[in-house]
């Protein structure tokens, strides 16, 4: 069954605590963050954009040895050579699994370029060759599973032996605005294809309507909000139908799911939706990472789906449900195979970037989002 | 610097494309003629991305230009790190160094290779990318 062959994660090295924002607008720090429930927020480096992430994370997808097990060899519906793939560990080798990659779609509300896609970088910086079709993805926080989506369709079709598909983002917050407390930097990467899957995708399926609570008009620099109408006919409205409608079709309860991760705006909405659909937080708790790094935009659904996937056991079952404003949510139902513990060894985990960080003071954080800069 | 001369730069700035001589010689960036035994007929060598920092500097004054155009991007937030990195491979190059506060970077750092913006043209022209490194 097609699905997940590799995926890769970034986040930046930068950070700011929710309390050296707060002090400088003269909130209390401890209300803003029982509110968003979030302690501090990944910010990306002056030079890095949603290419710069979404290239580290192909490149992390990458440097893995691709399953070659006895059963992947006789398999010949697969065009995939796995006895040519070399045991690379740098991710600035080129692999020859990025050969056979022929589609790339990388989702972003924050692309470098208004005209001139993203993914013809990222192609060029993994050495797919040209030989590939590319088209850059924007659908909100929803942009990256929305690229996932194509790329599985790409792939079942016959038209992508694999394809890359993901999310990365550099999420603007005009100063003082509330997002500023949340809006981050991250993405992730995942590698489709129809053989070898280390999670296969059962079933994906979206829900979508006509909804503006969140939007930047062409040429603005920050994104505005309807403030509280991004809640309950938003973001709740969609998750919870998308993700009721996937456990439908999949004819599935929440207690067969070992791990679910929903859209994370912040920590409170994925907490309250997970409630209401009735899931626990223990099925959370991998997938939850908005407290440490804030929200990644397209990055955020999918790098809690990256860091299951570091850390899931062959035969469990994952939700995930993505949001993007404007509005519509992907959900995806998974089972990981045994196939993923060779490839988790090999991974770069997202936890490695997660960890290792440096704090900014507000001054140094308006630089580094370019608020401000040396002329 | 020019569209047309960075987009031919492309291989060597993303993925650290030198040359090798069929003695053996290997070169970055690309090279016409072996520097070693002055052959020509070189073939694209693509390095591994891993290196040693093998001296530094810190920039507290950017270079700026009053047009506003081919400003480096770290130029934008001082201070920054310039490094010579020798590659594994054995060939020097000289890079930024990110993820790195100046003050812990020292001679013999392990760096490895990242894929940052180097450079725009203003705020109307091409973003150019490429390498630098951070520690390891
Ligand atoms: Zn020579």
């Amino acid at each position: 069954m097609a699905g997940i062959i590799s995926w890769g994660s970034y986040v930046p090295r930068y950070r700011i605590k929710v309390e050296e924002i707060a002090s400088v607008w003269g909130m209390d720090p401890e209300k803003v963050k029982a509110g968003l429930r979030i302690q501090e927020k990944a910010v990306p480096d002056i030079d890095e954009d949603a290419a710069t992430i979404a290239v580290e994370c192909a490149r992390n997808a990458l440097a893995v040895d691709v399953p070659s097990d006895p059963a992947s060899a006789d398999s010949s519906s697969s065009s995939f050579p796995s006895s040519s793939v070399s045991s690379s560990s740098s991710s600035s080798l080129p692999s020859p699994l990025a050969e056979h990659i022929h589609a790339i779609y990388i989702g972003s509300e924050s692309h470098p370029y208004a005209v001139k896609p993203t993914g013809t970088i990222v192609g060029e910086a993994i050495g797919v060759g040209n030989d590939y079709t590319t088209a850059d993805f924007e659908f909100a926080c929803k942009a990256g599973t929305a690229a996932m989506q194509a790329a599985l369709a790409m792939v079942r079709s016959g038209m992508a032996t694999f394809a890359l598909a993901g999310g990365a983002d550099t999420a603007q917050a005009a100063p003082g605005d509330p997002l500023e407390y949340t809006a981050a930097a991250g993405g992730a990467v995942f590698i489709i294809g129809k053989d070898h899957a280390v999670a296969e995708i059962n079933h994906t399926l979206s829900f979508t309507s006509d909804t503006p609570d969140f939007w930047r008009r062409a040429h603005e620099r920050y994104p505005s909000h309807g403030g509280p109408f991004t809640g309950e006919p938003a973001y709740f409205r969609h998750v919870i139908a998308s993700t009721k409608k996937l456990m439908h079709v999949a004819g599935t309860t929440p207690s067969d799911y070992d791990h679910v991760v929903l859209h994370q705006p912040n920590g409170k909405f994925p907490a309250r939706a997970a409630a209401r659909l009735g899931f626990t937080r223990e099925q959370m708790a991998l997938g939850m990472l908005v407290p440490l790094i804030g929200n990644t935009y397209s990055g955020a659904a999918i790098l809690g789906l990256a860091n299951v996937l570091d850390n899931a056991r062959p035969g469990q079952r994952v939700l995930l449900t993505s949001y993007g404003s404007g509005a519509g949510s992907d959900s995806f139902d998974i089972t990981i195979t045994d196939r993923i513990v060779p490839v988790q060894k090999q991974i770069r985990p997202l936890q490695s970037y997660i960890g290792r960080k440096t704090y900014l003071d507000y001054p140094a954080y308006l630089q580094k989002v370019r608020a401000i800069q040396h002329t | 610097m020019a569209v047309p001369k960075f987009w031919r730069q492309i291989p060597a700035l993303y993925n650290l494309e030198g040359s090798v001589c069929g003695c053996g010689a290997l070169a970055f960036p690309p090279r016409e003629v072996c520097p070693k035994c002055h052959a020509v007929g070189l073939k694209p060598h693509r390095f591994r991305g891993k290196g040693t920092v093998e001296t530094f500097t810190i920039i507290r004054t950017p270079t700026t230009d009053p047009e506003g155009e081919n400003i480096e991007v770290p130029a934008r937030s001082i201070p920054y790190v310039m490094g010579i990195i020798r590659l594994e491979e054995g060939p020097r190059l000289t890079a930024q160094i990110v993820d790195a506060r100046p003050e812990d970077v020292r001679i013999g750092d392990r760096v490895e290779l990242v894929f940052r913006k180097l450079l725009e043209k203003g705020p109307k022209g091409v973003i150019q990318y490429g390498y630098k490194f951070r520690p390891v």
